[in-house]
């Protein structure tokens, strides 16, 4: 009896020992940091980048982008033009929800109307369809309104939700984040992707944990990942020192170095496609935070153009930005496919002549306005609004600055609760035609101009921007990409400031995949 | 005229004979905190005649100017003694403008927090009875808190309550003067009503009261000259720990607004840089801090043992 125990012991405990090793190699806790938080765990309420990125890795769209930015396969494991307007895509089979129900052509075609209604801020995304029909259980139609190429690339942060679960749970509708509402989507998630959402406390915690019947394999090894929103710069740099996180972002510009130098660290540095710009309201007849009455300077051309000449780009670049960013005069960043380097002259700083145009413009003094900046949401926002509200002084005009977390300036100005404020877009098509249609023709309930949050309106740039999404010849294309740009830099529709640099930091230990439009997938993340 | 002056020259000279000016020529250690601590105060006051740029004027600003580090090292500007932040503000000057943000801060709230105290604790220690154990049950409860968590409270309350658009303007420098206040009343109250307990059945008090004044009388005129003393001295000491609770809320980011930085956001501000080597834009401010409330606390250390008798 006691030879057969010790026996038993010497046969398990290396077993145990072994099995112990094994799960320690294997099963890796993964802390990550952003300095927000995203709004909302909807996929369809809030078209932020964080947002959806982190919701990227529990919910899935139909064609999403690999590690080159290359189109791969998701929910659909094909895709092609059937007609000059209609766009097949095949499903993948045996997919099936978190909660174990399968994944049919009825929850894209429900995740489509979901994204028309109004609380939706994927309207853009699906803007140009104008059915969708269902040919099977595992195949769709999309049927636009004008021939539209380049559909598949516009699509990979549009997610599929479940039908069943949003009826059952009463979450039909995505809510206005802009409202300040809340349902069941909010707070919980169903998504087919490689990850799970375990709990959810919006600015605290949100731990996800990987989808035992995911269709594929991953790389991935976490076996739980706990996002943690860190708004102080020198908090978050604190807790990665320290190894109470494994990676955070962004890196405060001014950290770089310190970090890069610290043995047991990564710095992943790139150049990001976002744009950074300032948007003006020019379609009231008064601005809402102004002293002017009676009129809206933004109107006045000349008004714009002085406030794009009194910034000092390069002094933002070299002081705040410290080297990491690249001055643009363009709405969109090299890379995305429409960019014109021609196009992208500045037209230099100078305060003298800025004040000389506000002479003209009859603001011999200037005037005051409101501006509403972030300060949790791109790199150093804050500091830029400052500077800019600095140098604004120097021609007279009095900033009015309301710098706020992101929580609660996203809903203001999304509102369009604003004259003046700053923005950052990066076109997750990677084609110029998502920028122009959100940001820069005039708002139109189909979900254009939605991101138009000064209603800039010019008839030539709508006839153009409409004209671009469905030209199927490049060079034609180009051209008119290019005209529309030049349109819009001449009048001074945006202030586009810079491109900044993207600044990931992490332990050694930990590989990731940084993407140029900062997503953070978790299921190419693998702690060693 | 001659009258005035004589006056104006017999109290100077009863002041100079006085305890007090005695003590005060014997202890150097007070000697130099006032010395100091008049420094700071006239550096704050006069901020805007002497402080060497209006860190506010956004027209003088240059960013060019911005990240200078301090006289005397390597790269810095010249005109900037303490180096700039991030925006080029002077450091010295921005110090000397957020000095009066706190000392303001410091002293209203002080203020505030000693005149309900005294007055509450008059009325509990005087009327007694029910009115009593309610103020005084109050008063207990809240010192279970500690101060800065109430000071937080209300200021939560606050921004919830007012609108968006006030957070910014004067009345979210009101708000924290209250919430200051209202967290500190209960020494002053408690002190006050012990006081009054032992004074209220003195033979003044029972003589006015047989001569028919009327009980607020009798408190405003016949006891609170006779309680106030170690009121005053808790209340030169609570100036120092106003400041600081000023500073830690203003640190926290629920302090005063942006615009007007006190010491405690320009050291919040500052923290950002400490990592990168950029130390002089939080630790200056930070010395600031340290080297006014050691100054007020140690004034106030002095006076409380000066006018202590059993110590003489």
């Amino acid at each position: 009896m006691k030879l057969t125990a010790c026996r038993m012991l010497k046969i398990l405990l290396p077993l145990v020992l072994a099995g112990g090793l094994a799960a320690a190699t294997q099963a890796a806790t993964y802390k990550f940091a952003d300095q927000g938080d995203a709004t909302s765990m909807d996929p369809h309420s809030l078209n932020e980048s964080l947002q959806l990125s982190l919701l990227g890795n529990i919910y899935e769209p139909l064609v999403g982008r690999g590690k080159k930015l290359e189109l791969i396969p998701l929910l659909a494991t094909s895709w092609k033009q059937t007609e000059p307007t209609v766009w097949r895509f095949n499903l993948r089979q045996n997919v099936k929800w978190h909660d174990g129900t399968p994944f049919t052509a009825d929850d894209v075609i429900f995740s489509y109307e979901r994204s028309k209604v109004d609380g939706s801020d994927m309207k853009t995304k699906v803007a140009t369809v104008k059915e969708m029909r269902k040919i099977d259980d595992h195949t769709v139609d999309f049927v636009t309104n004008d021939p539209f190429p380049i559909l598949p690339d516009t699509i990979n942060t549009w997610y599929i939700m479940s039908k069943a679960w949003c009826e059952k749970n009463n979450a039909i509708a995505p809510v206005d984040v802009r409202k300040g509402k809340e349902n069941a989507a909010t707070l919980r998630a169903n998504g087919t992707g490689p990850f799970m959402l375990k709990s959810r406390e919006p600015g605290v915690r949100t731990v996800f944990v990987p989808n035992p019947n995911y269709w594929e394999k991953v790389e991935s090894n976490v076996t739980e990942a706990i996002f943690t929103p860190i708004k102080n710069d020198a908090t978050r740099v604190a807790a990665l020192i320290s190894g109470d996180i494994d990676m955070m972002e962004p890196v405060p510009l001014q950290d770089i170095e310190k970090l890069k130098a610290a043995p047991a660290l990564n710095v992943l540095q790139g150049p990001e496609l976002r744009t950074i710009f300032l948007g003006m309201d020019q379609a009231r007849d008064e601005l809402l935070f102004s002293n002017v009455k009676g009129k809206n300077p933004f109107k006045d051309k000349r008004v714009r153009q002085a406030f794009y000449q009194a910034i000092d780009i390069e002094a933002i670049k070299t002081r705040i930005m410290r080297g990491a960013s690249t001055p643009t005069n363009e709405m969109i960043a090299p890379g995305i496919r429409g960019f014109d380097p021609a196009l992208n002259k500045r037209v230099p700083h100078d305060a003298a002549a800025a004040k000389k145009l506000m002479v003209e413009a009859g603001y011999p003094d200037g005037f005051e306005v409101g501006m509403n900046c972030p300060n949790d949401r791109y790199v150093n926002d804050a500091s830029i609004c400052q500077a800019v509200a600095a140098m604004l002084a120097q021609i007279g005009v009095k900033v009015n600055l309301m710098a706020e977390t992101k929580v609660t300036y996203f809903p203001k100005i999304l509102s369009r609760n604003t004259s003046f404020y700053l923005l950052g877009w990066t076109p997750d098509s990677y084609d110029a035609q998502n920028a122009i249609f959100a940001l820069l023709m005039t708002p139109a309930p189909n979900g254009q101009g939605l991101f138009n949050l000064g209603s800039y309106s010019n008839k030539r740039v709508d006839e153009l921007g409409k004209a671009i999404a469905s030209e199927l010849d490049q060079t034609k294309r180009n051209a008119m990409i290019s005209e529309l740009f030049k349109i819009h830099g001449e009048e001074f529709g945006t202030l586009p400031l810079h491109q900044q640099a993207l600044a990931w930091a992490a332990k050694k230990n930990v590989a990731l995949v940084q993407l140029a439009d900062n997503t953070n997938q978790l299921k190419w993340t693998v702690v060693k | 005229m001659t009258t005035a002056a004589t006056v104006r020259a017999s109290r100077l000279a009863r002041w100079r004979d006085s305890d007090l000016a005695y003590s005060f020529r014997r202890s150097p250690v007070a000697m130099v905190s006032a010395v100091v601590l008049a420094l700071c105060l006239g550096a704050a006051l006069f901020a805007p005649w002497v402080a060497p740029h209006n860190p506010f004027d956004l027209a003088t600003l240059n960013l060019l100017d911005a990240l200078s580090p301090p006289h005397g090292m390597e790269g810095a500007k010249a005109g900037y003694l303490l180096g700039t932040d991030d925006q080029g503000r002077d450091v010295l000057s921005a110090i000397m403008f957020g000095a009066r943000i706190s000392l303001l801060v410091g002293l209203a709230s002080v203020l505030f927090a000693m005149v309900l105290g005294v007055s509450l604790g008059l009325i509990a220690g005087y009327v007694g009875g029910k009115l009593d154990a309610i103020i005084m049950r109050i008063a207990d409860v809240q010192l279970s808190f500690p101060a800065i968590l109430i000071a937080l409270l209300i200021d939560g309350v606050a921004r919830a309550v007012l609108p968006r658009e006030t957070h910014g303007g004067p009345i979210a420098l009101f708000v924290l003067i209250f919430a200051i206040g209202i967290s500190n009343w209960v020494q002053y109250a408690r002190t006050v009503r012990g006081s009054t307990l032992v004074e209220k059945n003195k033979e003044y008090i029972q003589a006015a009261r047989v001569i028919g004044i009327r009980p607020m009388g009798i408190m405003r005129h016949h006891l609170l000259p006779n309680v106030l003393g170690p009121v005053l001295v808790l209340a030169t000491i609570n100036i120092a720990t106003a400041i600081i609770t000023e500073a830690t809320l203003s640190f926290l980011g629920v302090g005063v607004p942006p615009t007007q930085p006190s010491l405690g956001t320009l050291i919040r501000i500052g923290n950002d840089f400490l990592f990168s080597g950029e130390w002089w834009i939080t630790i200056f401010p930070g010395a600031a801090l340290v080297i006014m409330v050691l100054a007020i606390n140690l004034l106030g250390d002095w006076l409380r043992d000066a006018l202590n008798p059993r110590l003489q």
